[in-house]
């Protein structure tokens, strides 16, 4: 098992090399850069700047050296910790992202627990009451849920709360605790805020978690693992927890890796419209800006995030399922 | 103690289906005595799964059961199965309790998550109040007792590390760790090369005689009945075509589907008039497409054990 886990983590670099190029190359593919979308701002607002400010401005951010050298430069800086330095906000990217990737962490953990609290015991109840009303009755409900965009229940969310009980939304703190430090106050009112990003963003995978484990546990229904233990007396809750659900959630666990990214890309939009303090509109914004350190760096801490996921949800799988550990062994 | 510890009468069972309703079981009758091993023969097809589920109510919802089947157990009062609620206390007791089964895939009848030593305490678990720590360790005796080394190795291992013939070797053990009356076989070595068959064989008739038990050993192999079964129940197309000692219905076949089964073997025990009944049977009764013993390779090892 330290074998393997030593096999995957080395198996890490590789991957998210490849994906910084790929970053880095996506985000230089639009027209111009940082300094012609500041110019562009400028002259809009009637200043221009003479031809060698424009040149020093290039020279200050190595925007005049050749591509390859820039991104070196870039992931060298990068792996060093040095994020580099956000040209739309004037800040050091450190400064910048780690808060908002905590809050974009926190968000997405929860969305995933919501899913799985909600969807994960319907899909049981669907599969041990196949074709009952019930089981047609959540399949459509979770439909619904998959077939609405998320922005859209984020929209609709931040209107009945308004007009219903004259709250609003967005963020994730009131005005006042905005700017504050930790307390217990502050923490119950993000609580009170972050349940709807929760909802909005858990919802769009509840559909599909739903009918995955009606799937899975219909076909462990039909095992004979789970007649041999009917035969030999054991209590039919206890059976269906104990033996087909334990082996119908499995597939699960090792889906948290592939979930993320989903999950991640769904933050973003919602994030956007619910103005919350994470990573996912402060991204969209840098893209736009081409704030090519911001966007980078963003990119690649969500990039990290997802593969060390992946590798925690494979570790996870081998934890609990010992054909999986053997395999690897 | 005179009546037999399992006694079946007129049992009917029907399936619905979107085809409409099977009839898989015809007023099936028969008895089961104690301390002996009664063998139920049949083609493919012909309703012997069907039989064992029902002592367990192990049959889907949608099977529809009528008749009697009544056990008879020792030192307890009489049970009438087919009446017994899915919620009754007593269902527990009989399953696993009082009647345990083996089943035909031993690569399938394990749950492939859970530890070998933890499935079959688990079955002490369920019937008496006893620690998990006893428990193991009656386990562990019990795998000893079907043969198994090293148990203490064993009983932390999990099925997919054993073989076939070990894993059947398990739910022996997990059959029969709570001391039931009644122990079912369907198939048990059906799935098994014949090596491995002979020796659960051999294991199947001296725990019966240790345990002083009863087993109701479900195949489709005469073979097998002459070598294990005291009485034996013929059934063909859901009903009980005779019963009776094998050595009489083996020598002495009554009913003439009896005499097409012996004949259907190759060079098996057989007078030589019975070609001839079993023809004539065929002729009032289709016999179809038994598989019964279709092949030579069934037929080599039914004169292996027939000998
Ligand atoms: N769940 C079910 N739904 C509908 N029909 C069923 C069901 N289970 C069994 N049957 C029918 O009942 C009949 C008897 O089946 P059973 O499984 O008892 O045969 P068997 O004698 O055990 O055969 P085999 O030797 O192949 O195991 C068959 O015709 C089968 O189609
Ligand atoms: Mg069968």
């Amino acid at each position: 098992m330290r074998k393997y886990v030593l096999r995957r983590l080395l198996g890490m670099i590789p991957t998210l090399a490849i994906i910084s190029i790929l970053v880095f190359t996506v985000i230089q593919l639009p027209e111009g850069d940082i300094v012609t979308s500041t110019l562009d701002r400028l002259s809009a607002t009637g200043v221009d700047l003479s031809d060698e400010r424009i040149q020093n401005l290039r020279a200050q951010y190595n925007l005049d050296q050749p591509l390859f050298v820039q991104y070196l430069a870039w992931i060298g800086n990068f792996i060093t910790g040095d994020m580099g330095f956000s040209y739309l906000y004037a800040q050091p990217v450190n400064e910048l992202v780690w808060e908002r990737l905590g809050y974009t962490l926190l968000i997405t953990v929860c969305a995933l627990l919501f899913t799985w609290l909600l969807a994960l015991p319907i899909g049981i109840y669907s599969a041990v009451r196949q074709y009952s009303i019930a089981d047609y009755g959540f399949t459509t409900i979770g439909l619904i849920g998959l077939a609405t965009p998320n922005f859209l229940i984020a929209l609709i969310l931040m209107y009945l709360g308004y007009t219903w009980f004259g709250l609003s939304f967005g963020g994730l703190f009131s005005p006042e605790f905005l700017n504050t430090p930790w307390s217990w106050a502050r923490f119950v009112d993000m609580l009170a805020h972050l349940w709807i990003p929760v909802v909005v963003i858990g919802t769009s995978g509840m559909a599909i978690t739903m009918r995955l484990m009606r799937a899975n546990l219909l076909d462990e229904l039909k095992k004979p693992y789970v007649i041999t233990a009917r035969a030999k007396g054991v209590p039919p809750l206890k059976l269906l927890l104990k033996y087909p659900v334990r082996i119908a959630i499995n597939p699960f666990i090792s889906t948290i890796g592939l979930l993320l990214p989903a999950l991640l890309s769904g933050e973003a939009i919602v994030g956007v419209v619910l103005n919350l303090p994470t990573t996912g509109p402060l991204l969209v914004q840098s893209l736009i800006t081409q704030d090519m350190y911001l966007a980078g760096s963003l990119i690649m801490l969500l990039s990290v995030l997802t593969v060390v996921g992946m590798l925690l949800s494979d570790l996870l799988l081998a934890w609990v399922d010992p054909r999986v550990r053997y395999e690897r062994a | 103690m005179s009546e037999s510890l399992l006694s079946i009468k007129n049992l009917s069972v029907e399936f619905k289906t979107e085809l409409g309703k099977v009839n898989a079981l015809n007023e099936v009758s028969f008895d089961v005595p104690r301390n002996s091993i009664t063998a139920v023969v049949g083609e493919s097809g012909s309703g012997k799964s069907v039989t064992s589920n029902a002592i367990l109510r192990l049959l889907p919802d949608t099977a529809q059961i009528s008749g009697e089947i009544i056990l008879n157990p020792q030192g307890e009062d009489p049970l009438n199965i087919t009446s017994l609620d899915e919620r009754d206390p007593r269902m527990q007791n009989l399953r696993g309790g009082l009647v345990s089964m083996v089943f035909q895939e031993p690569m399938t009848a394990l749950s492939p998550v859970h530890r070998i030593g933890d499935q079959v305490a688990e079955a002490v678990l369920c019937h008496r109040d006893v620690s998990p720590e006893v428990a193991m360790a009656e386990a562990a005796t019990m795998l000893e007792q079907v043969g198994l080394t090293e148990v203490d190795k064993k009983i932390r291992m999990y099925p997919f590390e054993f073989s076939g013939g070990m894993r059947q070797r398990v739910v022996i053990a997990m059959a029969l760790i709570c001391h039931p009356q009644l122990l079912i076989c369907d198939e048990p070595t059906t799935a098994l090369d014949v090596t491995i068959q002979a020796e659960i064989l051999v294991l199947i008739k001296s725990l019966q005689r240790k345990l002083n038990n009863s087993v109701l050993f479900i195949t489709h192999d005469l073979g097998v009945v002459a070598q294990i079964a005291d009485r034996v129940v013929v059934m063909y197309d859901g009903q009980v075509m005779e019963s009776g000692s094998v050595r009489q219905v083996l020598k002495n076949p009554q009913h003439p589907y009896t005499r097409h089964l012996l004949a259907s073997i190759p060079g098996a025990v057989t007078d030589s008039g019975s070609q001839l009944h079993a023809a004539n049977w065929s002729d009032g009764a289709p016999i179809g497409a038994g598989t019964f013993l279709a092949d030579a390779e069934e037929g080599r090892q039914v004169r292996e054990f027939s000998q």
